[in-house]
């Protein structure tokens, strides 16, 4: 996703003069191409969250369309007064880019993952919260970003996750995508965990449950029309994502809640007293149910 | 060049005795707080907006203009009623200011028209000040920012990072000005987090400091005027003030920073800056 996100990135900025990528000392063997092409319209704002993200938004007052890259926490959680005042507030055109969202920085430890990030970015009016399924939906939001203005939280992967897509969706901010229609389930996932979702879906026909899979790329706005439709369709409907409480699973509570229908309802999340131990991204999710094993599991039991 | 439609104000103790009183009004009607922090900027906006700022009342947003960030935004007051008296909008207006339904807000905000930036949480300004002058670096734009900030915010983490920053990059069209007049929400600022030797700090982090006498007008213009005072690097100036500056009762008083004046302490208030200006 970050490679993806690079490239596409450079692409863009030879159309947009207007883009300006700005990031706090990371993104080594990532960034160079965009630095090499574009030196007058690239910033190493240092080890410096709070500056950084006010610097952006001086920049993006004065006609930029600014990009922050950064690791998980530090672009967001550190520096989230200035994204809520600076940015949000004065509805400027800045992109927060998080690489390593949920466990991807797996053995590094409780400082590098990002637990929190959706649940709190959600909440601010006006910003556009994506979380890309896979590298193909991360070249496709961004360039759905540069189509509107206003400030957005872009929520990557770090690994090489695989592609989910042979061929490019018709991608729409705000639009879930739908890879697969089935009458017994609604799978709904957000960001990275979409392959795991696709595999578990493909699993469960083999054993005759036929299983919706939304990939639910953008937190806000939140596309409630095919939530509503897909979850009174099948009557039962899983949220699956590499991310603390309040985020997806929170997003659809409020909805179905709202809707006032009944529902089988199961929320796959990461529970944080859970997260003690050293680990690869792929043991710890497996830990805590993030798995397509898991969701499997989960699925049968909600369908008997 | 500076806009000369402006002649009934190019006198600065004037527009300053004029900021005060209207403040003194503004914060009376609205029964709200912080008239010691508008009282000590009053003459470094009076002096910025009469003779030093590069700005269109008519055209807020001319692309060329010199931009202010006013980051002690708890002392907007003082800013609405520069902004008012130098044609940004009617000074009817100002009524508004923290009444309902209002967008003169008591910290200050955007949709005024002239404020750049709306602030009121310390550590703010300077950072996006930095954003706007690193862009007309690389756009290769001549207009200047300016930045108001208090003493206390001083003691915010981010405005040390935009210090690093600034000097860093060269920043010499930005320029700090810090309105210290010692005080802060719960005291003395050498007795809660103490600033000295402060303009060393700032020398050490490579910028170019002046410290003057925040009320004197010839200081202040000298200063401003004249920034950059060395090319490659940015400008803070150390104004030294008083808080609630002219108003002998509010003068060095904590309770200032909370308190409303009320229509006989307006009274008085207005009458002993009358007596004291030298307009």
């Amino acid at each position: 996703m970050r490679k993806a996100f690079i490239q596409e990135l450079v692409a863009q900025a030879r159309i947009h003069p207007d883009i300006f990528l700005i990031v706090g000392d990371l993104g080594f063997s990532v960034i160079e191409p965009f630095v090499e092409e574009f030196p007058e319209r690239f910033l190493n704002a240092g080890i410096a969250e709070q500056n950084m993200a006010g610097v952006a938004a001086g920049l993006a007052y004065e006609g930029y369309r600014v990009f922050i890259y950064s690791i998980a926490n530090f672009p967001t959680l550190r520096c989230f007064e200035q994204i809520r005042n600076d940015i949000c507030y004065h509805s400027l055109p800045v992109t927060i880019v998080s690489v390593g969202g949920g466990l991807s920085y797996g053995s590094q430890g409780y400082s590098h993952y990002g637990l929190e990030d959706l649940a709190v970015m959600r909440v601010l009016p006006g910003l556009t919260v994506i979380a890309p399924g896979d590298p193909v939906e991360t070249r496709l939001a961004l360039r759905d970003i540069l189509r509107q203005r206003g400030p957005c939280y872009l929520r990557l992967g770090k690994t090489q996750e695989l592609k989910v897509y042979e061929n490019e969706p018709e991608f729409q901010i705000g639009k879930a995508l739908i890879l697969s229609e089935g009458s017994d389930i609604t799978l709904i996932s957000t960001g990275g965990v979409l392959e795991k979702t696709v595999k578990a879906a493909q699993e469960l026909k083999r054993k005759n449950i036929s299983a919706t899979v939304l990939s639910m790329h953008t937190l806000s706005p939140l596309d409630k029309e095919s939530l509503l439709k897909w979850a009174l369709a099948t009557g039962r409907v899983m949220t699956i994502e590499e991310h603390g409480a309040g985020g997806l699973a929170a997003v659809v509570s409020e909805v179905l809640a709202m809707a006032g229908k009944p529902l089988k309802f199961v929320c796959l999340y990461l529970r944080q007293n859970e997260i003690d131990v050293s680990g690869s991204q792929e043991y710890l999710c497996r830990r805590q149910g993030i798995s397509d094993e898991n969701i499997v599991q989960t699925a049968l039991t909600m369908c008997k | 060049m500076i806009n000369r439609d402006f002649e009934n104000y190019l006198d600065s103790h004037l527009f300053a005795l004029k900021i005060r009183i209207k403040s003194l009004q503004m914060v009376h009607a609205a029964k709200s707080s912080h008239i010691g922090g508008a009282l000590s900027v009053a003459d470094l906006l009076a002096v910025l907006y009469s003779r030093v700022l590069n700005i269109d009342p008519k055209n807020p947003l001319w692309d060329a203009r010199d931009r202010l960030i006013f980051s002690k935004g708890h002392a907007c007051a003082s800013l609405y009623a520069a902004l008012s008296y130098r044609g940004f909008f009617p000074e009817e207006e100002l009524e508004g200011f923290g009444q309902d339904g209002s967008y003169f807000l008591t910290h200050s905000d955007r949709k005024v028209p002239g404020v750049e930036f709306s602030t009121g949480s310390l550590g703010h300004g300077l950072p996006f000040a930095c954003g706007m002058a690193l862009a007309a670096k690389r756009k290769g734009k001549n207009w200047r920012v300016f930045v108001i900030l208090s003493d206390g915010e001083m003691e915010e983490g981010s405005n040390w990072e935009a210090f690093l920053f600034a000097a860093h990059h060269r920043l010499d069209n930005l320029i700090a000005v810090i309105d210290y007049n010692k005080m802060q929400a719960l005291g003395q600022v050498s007795d809660i987090l103490g600033l000295e030797p402060l303009g060393e700090k700032l020398k050490s982090f490579r910028w170019s400091v002046r410290d003057i006498d925040g009320h004197d007008h010839d200081q202040i213009y000298k200063s401003l005027s004249s920034a950059p005072w060395h090319k490659g690097s940015p400008s803070c100036l150390i104004a030294n003030t008083v808080k609630g500056k002219g108003v002998d009762f509010m003068e060095n008083k904590l309770e200032w920073h909370y308190r409303s004046p009320n229509a006989q302490q307006l009274d008085l208030a207005i009458a002993k800056l009358k007596k004291g200006s030298h307009a």
